[in-house]
């Protein structure tokens, strides 16, 4: 139970904000397979460990919803996407969109990690007049496509960078991140059905079925089953993976577009809260806030293997 | 019979001057798209559609996605105009203006059709009168009511070149040319289509013709009444809104919508500023019954002689 002690900053804030940050930016070109995981699960490690000190720091944030789907974010920003820092202006490059945009804070730690942000900008997250919202804001960070808050949203804006990028004759893909208890909302399913029709291949839906959604679980909520079966017959090419496997998700990302032609969907399960023990599959963390005490334990699960 | 003919002005469908002028612009400008929600037809879309087929998108009946969508191609670089039913463009996807367009300021044109009561017998459902009044309050929005031909022309060209999101109301019923050949629109710009000192008919979109009308018959009472076209409900002509109620006695205002939209920004405006009376013409608190356009505005007075009665009573 958050209480209103919980969501006051307190000393201990401090001390986690000062947690070590260190960017390790893209993975370098020609390594290994293993070293390219090897570099993307440390990333992920530095990423939940200073998004757990922002979320305490700021006394909010959606914990839970960040560390399923940050090994996602981390794939796509240090390895997938042809993104970088200093191209945005690139016409050709490829796109993500956070349509579950109440993970801000996983989105932003990566944009850090991924050189997008400077670091020193994490400490100012939910901070009046700060340019790190609560929930992303294109017109606040460059590196944002669309702002994103209200769920249903991200989907259908994709479909819409993905037709001016076939209008282009662009190679450029967008990928967007669509949390499972979103899904409820009626306007992914019209964007679904537009890129299915127009066989949208250079779109990456991924859907961080992380199975709880902010007030119970989501098969007891609105159940979506059979997902893929949908996505399938929506007109997508669908592929089932271990949301938190970064060589898994570095696979499939490398496969879009689909040889079929078909838009990409990628149910990517994942467990909310992941890893750190009292967190997980704990719908109670959708937005609690962390005492001090779990901070420790939290960071103490997240210390290097 | 013959001299009432000759009155009766040559009325015009601004769907006509909005699919041409988007004709005109997309062939020298590869950044400007259609999207639609199976709307082609009410659109007027079908040129469009022949001409440049791979730009305009066509999502179906699906609001939400289509102002999406349009956020996203704009995203992408392209000038999208999301061309729909005002009323279910702007009801059904009310979100996606107020985020995916407005706060996100993303460069996209929303063109709601056949707004107000132009689609009267088919009820409430199909009207478009609250549009104005949500509109207007959303910020970083420009809303564009255009009064005939003319100005619906050089709302859409000015809106291709605007970087920000704008809302054109574009009208089915027809109406007479109001504004002279050689007028400029510009954003937050009223203009004065008569003088007047003694009070001011302030009027929007399909009824300015009506407003002039009733000026016309003031006049002949011996009432000078000015009128004041207000192009854009946001951003306001503070300053000739203002300029009117210091100079005359009070502010009619006339619109084809509930009086939430332009007398709500009028009321809102002089109350701060120049406290003046002000009487609304419109539709008040309520869903307008079935009915024709031309039969509803005279039923909810948004005529000639509701305009003069409104007038009348403000200087009583």
């Amino acid at each position: 139970m958050t209480t209103e002690e919980d969501l006051v900053p307190d000393v201990d804030s401090s001390m986690v904000l000062s947690d070590a940050f260190s960017v390790l930016g893209r993975v370098p070109d020609g390594v290994t397979e293993g070293e390219v995981v090897a570099h993307l699960a440390e990333a992920a490690r530095l990423v939940r460990r200073r998004d757990i000190a922002m979320v305490r720091a700021a006394g909010l944030g959606h914990i839970g919803g960040e560390f399923s789907v940050i090994d996602i974010l981390v794939t796509l920003y240090l390895h997938s996407m042809n993104m970088s820092p200093d191209h945005l202006g690139e016409p050709d490059r490829d796109r993500f969109i956070l349509s579950k945009g109440h993970a801000a804070a996983a989105l932003y730690t990566t944009l850090a990690m991924a050189g997008f942000l400077p670091p020193e900008q994490l400490s100012t997250f939910m901070k009046p007049l700060a340019q790190l919202n609560g929930h992303p804001a294109r017109t606040k960070i460059a590196a944002v496509e669309a702002s994103t808050g209200p769920l249903g949203h991200g989907l259908p804006i994709a479909v819409g960078t993905t037709f001016a990028g076939r209008l282009d004759g662009s190679s450029r893909r967008t990928f967007v991140v669509v949390g499972d208890g979103e899904l409820q909302e009626g306007s992914n399913w019209e964007a679904l059905m537009t890129a299915g029709n127009h066989r949208l291949s250079q779109l990456c839906v991924i859907v961080d079925r992380n199975r709880l959604q902010q007030g119970a679980a989501v098969s007891d909520t609105n159940d979506l089953e059979p997902l893929a079966d949908k996505l399938r017959a929506f007109g997508f090419a669908v592929i089932d993976l271990n949301g938190h496997d970064h060589g898994a998700l570095a696979e499939a990302f490398r496969n879009v577009p689909a040889p079929s032609g078909q838009p990409t969907a990628i149910i990517a399960h994942t467990v909310k809260g992941h890893p750190i023990s009292f967190m997980a599959n704990d719908v109670a963390w959708h937005h609690k806030v962390p005492s001090p005490d779990q901070v420790a334990q939290a960071l103490s699960e997240l210390e290097a293997p | 019979m013959s001299t009432i003919e000759t009155d009766i002005p040559v009325l015009h469908d601004c769907r006509d001057a909005w699919v041409e002028a988007l004709l005109e612009l997309a062939e020298t400008d590869d950044r400007i798209v259609a999207v639609v929600n199976d709307s082609v037809g009410s659109s007027k879309l079908g040129p469009f559609q022949k001409r440049f087929p791979d730009r305009l998108i066509n999502v179906g009946i699906a609001e939400q996605n289509m102002v999406g969508v349009g956020a996203g191609l704009a995203n992408g670089g392209k000038v999208p105009f999301v061309s729909a039913a005002a009323c279910f463009l702007t009801a059904r996807a009310m979100e996606q203006i107020k985020v995916d367009a407005a706060y996100s300021q993303h460069n996209i044109v929303l063109v709601g059709q056949s707004p107000g009561m132009a689609y009267g017998e088919l009820g409430p459902t199909h009207h478009s009168i609250e549009d104005l009044g949500w509109l207007r309050t959303i910020p970083g929005l420009t809303v564009v009511v255009p009064s005939d031909p003319i100005e619906t022309a050089q709302a859409v060209r000015w809106a291709a070149a605007h970087d920000g999101p704008v809302f054109i109301r574009v009208s089915r019923m027809g109406v007479p040319m109001v504004n002279h050949a050689d007028y400029g629109f510009v954003p937050g710009k009223a203009v004065t289509l008569r003088d007047g000192n003694d009070v001011t008919l302030a009027a929007i979109g399909t009824v300015v013709s009506r407003a002039l009308a009733a000026a016309e018959s003031l006049a002949a009472d011996g009432i000078s009444a000015r009128v004041l076209s207000v192009p854009t409900i946001k951003p306001l002509d503070e300053v000739a809104i203002l300029a009117a109620a210091r100079e005359t006695r009070g502010i009619v205002t006339v619109e084809e919508a509930l009086t939430t939209g332009l007398g709500g920004a009028v009321a809102e405006l002089v109350v701060q500023h120049h406290p003046v009376a002000v009487r609304f013409v419109g539709v008040r608190d309520q869903f307008a019954p079935t009915g024709s356009v031309e039969w509803l505005l005279d039923h909810f007075g948004i005529s000639e002689e509701g305009i003069v009665s409104a007038a009348l009573d403000l200087l009583a």
